[in-house]
């Protein structure tokens, strides 16, 4: 039997108005993965802030290794041997590795030192990494492993992981996990948090569900299915997207020699990217983030122009148009940076409504906002999309990622665009939220648009695509029939090869 | 033991809360420092009472210092209130001090180049003139700012002592009285009579410039809740990425608030140079552009809430004079009054962005 490391007692947690964790109790094994499972705003964020000292229970106690564990502040929980590797990571993009990890240390050694270490763990630990090289110039995969190594330099007891995969690439994920097993074997635990119920089942031994801040089941996760464990999270069964009708109509969207220059250092630049988009297909574009989906995303939405006959909208050329215009013309994009580029943090959900409203019944010709048709509009996105929100005037901040998501879609969706791009449309999303997205853009396509998805969630593209091409250091691979493909030729496409296949 | 925690949204009872905190804060650490001064504590109630309350109802000062009031506010709202267009847009303007001079010298100029015709017309055009020369000279930084990439922060204040060195050359040179026996200083406005901003009401220190702030506060308030243009404004400062998706176009948005600050504060300028001040010379105008600076801020950026901080600001100013003349305080004393609103504006709006937890260790 192996021992206790981390148990948790009655842990309860409110705000105001709201009750994000209660009564809950588990124990974590040292040298066990242990999953943490739940929706957007099932209590796992909370859980684990009290767990690395961010926050502190209300009710309820903690033990590690059997003594009485209450981190007042993170320091206090990384002194105690918890480390924690966020979501969203806190790297300096003008700095190098070892420069970064000195940050966030309390007693950082002298940087050659430091870079040596760093060179040590990442060889041990099957990480590669060079101590020198520019954070801003890592893929997302490589940043998380700064972030990684910064954790492993402290020699943890438990390292909390929060959705660590939802970045990566199937081959960085085979990485990550080879990693996570090797913790494992030298008896470290992982308290490992993802909506992603087909890793759980691989990597994970025993998973921890919760729902409305509530343990609602545990389960090992190799003996329960995929459907089983979704329902536990949801508390419902949801049917997975389907679409339908699948039939093409006239050429809507035509990109043809789209070359941008980025002006943003650490940007990639497009070179000669051509594609199409018919009536009622969804073209899937896959590939790494930060590989000029962003630039792919504004030259499209209209942030950045270019030539006016390289992007058209059934012949009528628009490539010199700003976005407003092309709104009016029916293309609609959604940016995968939720808060900041597709919505505005602090303002309201209203105010938010009218980012990308601007019609007559909106804006008179004077500027005048008519403000009650544009809390209207925000009623009718709250009501379709599911937008869970105690009131319109709450700020696009204090909603949960998927919440908010739903809302930057649904804003855009409502406006029945004829051509809608969207970018990461589910990322760091709960499955339930993830779900719904997807079949309201296949719904969107059924009706007579096309769509482009971005998206780095080959699962996904699978899923709702007709169509898919890669998009690799700003070139764009051929389109292909997404019937035809198979997760390895789509390997190969990331890899930089065309496939000798039909093309679509 | 006491904590802070970050509250999940602004807090909007304590945004308004805390500037009357502050302003109470300030009374009573003031009023202590006065006592100290004076050696008798005693005496510290009767000193912040001379700044706060006798300028505005003793019957010795009243007469005198309730006009004095709107004189002296009306300019700083006008200006802060043009300010805070800005600063909500992540503009920062800090040359207003430099447009208000500009306004000045050319809404001068077009009566002192008419002189000594009369005319109706002449007054509504001085304003124009002003306005005029406030927003070209707002728009330099502005125009940098778009082509060249410059800060505006910079670029507008060092336009202050250009503006400075200008006006010291117009008022020995171009702009001198010819009748002034040599002295520098233009004509004196308010023997003008079509180019004197004159007092509405007369003893109430209502003359043109203050209605125009007022409305200017007004308009301001429609600007921000109504219209489009306000709103584009504030997503530009909330989240300029998010402004750029939603079609705003950010030169625009530096050129306009810009030249609106510069617009209004030209118009500050010509209204105190036609009126309070009457003539150009080396030193009419009296810092009322930093000073609006920190209006902006006390007000939260808030149209009635810098109408609110304008007075106050004003009253301290006034009351500041009559505690040095009654009291014998030195100066800088009120200057530290001042400063010490700014400090407890500042320290009490962390409640704003955090609550106090108590918790038992």
């Amino acid at each position: 039997m192996a021992e206790v490391l981390l148990q948790l007692n009655g842990i309860s947690k409110s705000f105001p108005g709201v009750k994000a964790n209660e009564n809950i109790s588990f124990e974590i094994n040292s040298g066990e993965i242990h999953a943490l499972l739940g929706e957007n705003g099932a209590g796992k964020s909370t859980l684990v802030k009290m767990i690395y000292g961010l926050m502190q229970p209300d009710l309820g106690n903690m033990r590690l290794s059997s003594e009485s564990f209450r981190p007042s502040e993170p320091s206090k929980a990384r002194q105690s041997g918890i480390a924690m590797v966020f979501q969203h990571f806190s790297l300096f993009d003008a700095l190098n590795v070892a420069e970064n990890i000195a940050l966030g240390m309390e007693n950082p050694p002298k940087i050659n030192d430091l870079s040596e270490k760093i060179e040590n763990v990442s060889k041990s630990y099957g990480l590669p990494l060079d101590p020198k090289r520019l954070v801003g110039q890592l893929s997302a995969g490589e940043r998380q492993r700064v972030e990684i190594i910064r954790c492993l330099l402290q020699n943890p007891k438990l390292l909390i992981m929060d959705e660590p995969t939802s970045v990566l690439t199937p081959n960085e994920v085979k990485t990550l996990f080879e990693t996570l097993l090797r913790l494992k074997k030298e008896g470290k635990s992982i308290l490992y948090i993802s909506h992603k119920l087909e890793e759980i089942r691989e990597i994970c031994d025993f998973a921890t569900i919760l729902r409305n801040g509530e343990k609602v089941g545990s389960c090992i996760p190799k003996n329960t299915s995929a459907k089983q464990i979704g329902e536990m999270m949801v508390g419902k069964s949801f049917s997975s997207p389907s679409r339908e009708n699948r039939v093409f109509g006239e050429k809507l969207l035509k990109v043809s020699n789209l070359s941008i220059h980025t002006k943003d250092f650490f940007g990639t630049s497009l070179s000669n990217i051509n594609f199409s988009v018919h009536v009622g297909e969804i073209l899937g574009i896959g590939g790494v983030a930060g590989n000029g989906q962003d630039e792919l995303l504004s030259a499209l939405s209209g942030e950045e122009k270019t030539s006016p006959s390289t992007i058209n909208i059934l012949n009528h050329p628009i490539g010199k148009l700003a976005p407003n215009e092309r709104r009016d013309l029916g293309l609609r994009a959604a940016p995968e940076e939720r808060l900041g580029h597709a919505a505005a943090p602090s303002m309201t959900l209203i105010e938010n409504t009218l980012m990308t409203s601007h019609s007559e019944d909106i804006v008179n010709r004077w500027g005048i906002i008519n403000f009650d048709n544009v809390t209207e509009e925000t009623k009718d996105i709250v009501a379709e999309f599911d937008v869970r929100t105690p009131t319109l005037d709450n700020a696009a901040a204090s909603l949960s990622g998927g919440n908010l998501q739903k809302f930057v879609i649904g804003r855009e969706i409502l406006k029945k665009p004829r051509v809608f791009v969207v970018n990461q449309p589910t990322w760091g999303v709960d499955a339930a939220a993830a779900a719904f997205i997807r079949q309201s853009i296949l719904n969107l396509a059924s009706h007579d648009s096309a769509v482009v998805v971005i998206s780095q969630d080959l699962d996904e593209l699978f899923e709702i695509c007709d169509t898919f091409a890669v998009l690799t250091n700003g070139r764009l691979s051929k389109s292909y029939d997404m019937r035809n493909l198979s997760s390895e030729d789509v390997g190969l496409l990331m890899g930089g090869s065309d496939l000798d296949l039909k093309n679509s | 033991m006491i904590r802070l925690e970050k509250r999940r949204s602004i807090s909007k009872l304590w945004t308004t809360l805390t500037p009357i905190i502050a302003v109470f804060l300030t009374m009573v650490f003031g009023g202590l420092m006065f006592g100290l001064l004076l050696g008798d504590l005693a005496s510290a109630f009767g000193a912040i009472k001379l700044i706060f309350w006798d300028p505005l109802f003793d019957e010795n000062f009243a007469s005198y210092s309730r006009p004095q009031l709107l004189v002296k506010a009306g300019p700083i709202i006008l200006i802060a209130i043009g300010l805070s267009i800005g600063f909500k847009a992540g503009i920062w303007n800090i040359g207003a001090e430099g447009q208000y001079i500009l306004g000045a010298i050319f809404g001068a100029s077009v009566a002192l180049g008419l002189f000594p015709h009369e005319s109706i017309f002449i007054f509504p055009a001085m304003i124009l003139a002003g306005a005029l020369g406030g927003f070209i000279w707002a728009l330099i930084p502005a125009v940098l700012k778009v082509y060249f990439k410059t800060n505006e922060i910079l670029v507008s204040l060092m336009l202050v002592y250009v503006a400075e060195n200008i006006l010291a050359s117009v008022s020995q040179g171009l702009l001198r009285n010819p009748d002034g026996m040599g002295l520098p200083g233009s004509r004196n406005l308010k023997n003008y009579p079509s180019a004197h901003n004159s007092e509405i009401i007369a003893n109430s220190g209502m003359h043109w410039g203050v209605l125009t702030a007022f409305l200017s506060v007004i308009l301001a308030y429609f600007l921000f809740l109504k219209h489009q243009k306000g709103y584009e404004i504030r997503i530009s400062g909330e989240a300029p990425k998010a402004a750029y998706f939603a079609g705003i176009n950010p030169s625009k948005t530096i050129i306009f608030c810009m030249g609106m600050s510069g617009l209004l504060a030209g118009m500050a300028g010509l209204f105190e140079v036609a009126g309070p001040a009457g003539q150009i010379t080396m030193s009419f105008n009296s810092g009322y552009g930093f000073t609006a600076i920190i209006v902006a801020f006390l007000g939260r950026l808030d149209p009635l809430g810098i109408l609110l901080a304008g007075l106050l600001m004003a009253l301290t100013y006034i009351g500041g004079e009559i505690a040095q003349l009654m009291l014998g305080l030195p100066g800088a004393s009120i200057q530290l009054l001042q400063g010490m609103l700014l400090f407890f504006l500042l320290a009490t709006d962390i409640f704003t962005n955090y609550r106090i937890k108590s918790k038992g260790s």
